[in-house]
């Protein structure tokens, strides 16, 4: 039966487990991602849930040990969170080029120093070359939802990779909303059991896993191997949001379209704080701006026909990234520009923003005036440089707090440290 | 050595070898040898899951010497490796999805350099969940595969990559035995390829324990330690007799050792075969750090006849 409960993004990331059927559980505590683990301990605990779980020592070997779980056969969920998952980062990328299949939750959270514990999404973008595929949920119902479909694609044998489902840290993670559970005796019609025997150590059977290779030659061939495995992701990915659709009949796609059909003006962002565009949008409309998002729901495998559809023939784009790559600007701006480049009907200008770091608000004051801009950038052709988001308000206040630091004595001896 | 043992003496060692010759270690490597004789006793029904350092290069796509099962983790984290493969294995058998009959041993295999340093937390991790598996230590006194540079395990005036020097490396050799035993685990012991007697019966011992389990080889690395291959056995010895490498075991909570070299063989019958340690004798004898490694070597002894009675 399906049931409509009120539950936070991380409840929603337990119920995912719970759904898949996830039967191993190596996990490792950070905040805003502990809730999960400490829902699934107790459902398992209280007999409502079976699998097992483990607490690790840290994340590095938390993610060996579910890699390796996977490898030998059996259905693996672990979660974490920013500086865990930069502490596990070697074994991120080991557990791609193992060919495994596993579902990790990523709750982002802004990466130190400085340390806070509010999100962004530096950390799950340092992930976006490990050969993981990459869901990033906007709302609690598609952490529930993204979490059966990452299974199902991760497990399909023309893919057998790790997929991380990213949700924000405190804004989903810790946010109720409704959400409608899939109903359990449907999940096996969308997620057929794992193969045990495709890919595992048995003593009948001997395998030798990740061997090192000697020379450029074999080295190239198995990672060009996992690439085209990610590639050909996408189109597993669709072809499981139309089961998705089918089953439980909630559709999705790999670049989600808010009013996009005649927009003019078109935003493109990822996560929860894309939800802010969309209300965003629907002020601009209301106002005469024919504004539209377009928003990622897959990173990677990159969606680029999807996002072609999606941007080419816009007066403009505006790309606003919840990341800052130092000396560069927003990450998916970039990616964003590699697909759109020497395309035909490419969009008259595109434009970057850096916004919601560490959990700062981005007002609708901001995407109004975003949107002004994209008009003028689109009229004379050419776009200004990447814009980093503040007012002076929050300016006077971070000067106020060094006022204070410096009456105090308590300035360590540079800005920028704490 | 108190259960009896099927191998009561050399004679009943295995004479086939299930490692497959041909890998790319060096001639006369300590650490191939202890694996080699640890793996005769162990069988082919095994998954080692290793972590960086020479022995990686036993396996290199599509060559393994191994009969049974083999991964490839990092550094740092081959134990839980072998967590996940344990776990996943126990959770197919209780439902059934595996018979008995396809389950496997999980052995861990890697130098010193991760047990004693990189890989100390996630070993002690696994020691704290009890895991079921054996952890093979190839003891090789350096970081070997980067070209012999200090680690934890270098002994006391050995000189390395990075300390190419003065004495050589000032600190001492970090004491991995007592570290894993003051974790009480089921079973730690040391061992040495050139004394194939005492290290199959440990290993055999170890097979039939469950729960984590420890074998740490002292391995003669003709590469890294500076001598002529074939004195890789006469080296191992000697590193028993002069009482540089003592055999011991902790089994059921005590410490055992399994021989008292008497008398100790000077210590420097040892060192002076080694290229690591040659400072000390050429141009001129370093007689200070000798008698404070043979001082060393004798307090140990000491506190041993005192502590056994033996
Ligand atoms: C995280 C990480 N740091 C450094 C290395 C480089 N590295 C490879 S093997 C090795 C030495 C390992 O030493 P040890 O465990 O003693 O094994 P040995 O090489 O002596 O066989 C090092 C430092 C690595 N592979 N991974
Ligand atoms: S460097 Fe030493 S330990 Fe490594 S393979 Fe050569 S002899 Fe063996
Ligand atoms: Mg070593």
């Amino acid at each position: 039966m399906t049931q409509r409960t009120l539950i936070t993004g991380n409840g929603a990331a337990a119920w995912g487990a719970r759904l898949a059927g996830a039967e191993y559980m190596p996990v490792f505590p950070i905040t805003p991602q502990t809730e999960i683990i400490e829902t699934l301990g107790d459902w398992i605990g209280k007999g409502e849930m079976g699998g097992r779980m483990v607490t690790l020592e840290s994340e590095h070997s938390m993610i060996t040990a579910a890699g390796a779980g996977a490898a030998t056969g059996v259905r693996v969920f672990t979660a974490t969170s920013s500086q865990g998952l930069l502490y596990g980062m070697e074994m991120l990328y080991t557990v791609a080029g193992w060919r495994v299949p596993l579902v990790l939750v990523n709750v982002s959270r802004g990466l130190s120093a400085p340390i806070t514990l509010e999100p962004d999404h530096n950390d799950i973008l340092a992930a976006r070359d490990s050969g993981c595929l990459q869901i990033h949920a906007a709302t609690c119902q598609e952490v529930v939802d993204a979490i059966l479909i990452a299974y199902r694609v991760a497990e399909d044998a023309r893919v057998r990779l790790p997929a991380i489902v990213n949700l924000d840290g405190f804004y989903l993670s810790f946010t109720r909303e409704p959400v409608w559970l899939p109903d359990a005796s449907k999940v096996a019609q969308f997620l057929p059991d794992m193969d045990p025997d495709e890919f595992a150590f048995r003593a009948d059977k001997p395998v030798s896993a990740a061997v090192a290779v000697l020379g450029g030659g074999p080295y190239s061939y198995f990672r060009y191997q996992t690439h085209l495995a990610a590639l050909g992701a996408v189109e597993v990915f669709e072809e499981a949001c139309v089961e998705y659709d089918r089953v439980f009949g909630r559709s999705y796609a790999p670049v989600m379209a808010h009013r996009l059909d005649d927009a003019e003006i078109v935003f493109v962002m990822m996560g929860s704080f894309a939800t802010k565009a969309m209300d965003a949008v629907d002020r601009l409309r209301a106002q005469g701006v024919k504004a539209g998002l377009a928003r990622p729901l897959l990173l990677r495998p990159w969606p680029q026909d999807a996002i072609r559809k999606a941007l080419t023939g816009r007066k403009a784009v505006v790309v606003v990234d919840q990341n800052l790559s130092m000396g560069f600007g927003g990450v998916l701006r970039g990616e964003v520009a590699s697909a759109l480049y020497g395309q035909a009907d490419a969009p008259g200008a595109l434009l970057g923003y850096v916004g919601g770091l560490g959990g700062r608000d981005i007002t609708f004051a901001e995407f109004a005036e975003m949107a002004r801009e994209a008009e003028t950038a689109a009229a004379g052709g050419e776009a200004p440089p990447t814009r980093l988001l503040y007012t002076q308000a929050e300016l006077r206040e971070v000067r106020n707090l060094q006022t204070l630091a410096h009456a105090q004595g308590l300035t360590p001896g540079g800005e920028g440290r704490s | 050595m108190s259960p009896k043992s099927q191998f009561s003496g050399m004679k009943d060692l295995p004479k086939t070898h299930l490692l497959a010759p041909g890998s790319a270690m060096c001639a006369g490597c300590g650490g191939l040898e202890a694996v080699r004789e640890i793996y005769d006793v162990l069988g082919g029904k095994t998954v080692f899951v290793n972590a960086a350092g020479c022995m990686t290069l036993m396996s290199v796509y599509p060559y393994t010497p191994f009969r049974g099962s083999w991964l490839y983790t990092a550094m740092a984290s081959a134990p839980a490796g072998a967590q996940g493969i344990r776990d996943a294995l126990d959770i197919l058998k209780s439902h059934d999805r595996i018979g008995e009959d396809e389950d496997l041993d999980v052995v861990v295999l890697t130098g010193d350099g991760s047990a004693y340093g990189m890989g100390l937390s996630s070993t002690s991790g696994a020691i704290d969940r009890d895991l079921d598996f054996l952890y093979v230590i190839y003891d090789n006194e350096g970081y070997g595969n980067t070209g012999q540079q200090t680690s934890a395990a270098t002994p006391h005036g050995a000189r390395t990559a990075t300390a190419t020097s003065g004495i050589g490396v000032a600190g001492r050799k970090k004491d991995l035995f007592s570290i894993l035993a003051a974790h009480e685990p089921a079973y730690v012991a040391t061992v040495i390829g050139a004394e194939p007697l005492d290290l199959a019966r440990k290993v055999e011992r170890a097979k039939t324990m469950s729960g984590p389990r420890f074998l740490i080889a002292l391995s003669p690395c003709p590469t890294g330690w500076g001598f002529d291959p074939q004195l890789s056995v006469e080296i191992g010895k000697l590193a028993v007799k002069s009482g540089a490498w003592p055999l011991k075991e902790y089994v059921d909570g005590r410490l055992v050792h399994n021989r008292v070299p008497k008398p100790l063989v000077p210590v420097e019958e040892y060192l002076k075969r080694q290229g690591r340690f040659r400072h000390l004798f050429e141009p001129r004898k370093d007689e200070f750090t000798l008698m404070d490694i043979q001082a060393q070597i004798d307090a140990y002894w000491a506190g041993v006849m005192d502590h056994d009675g033996a």
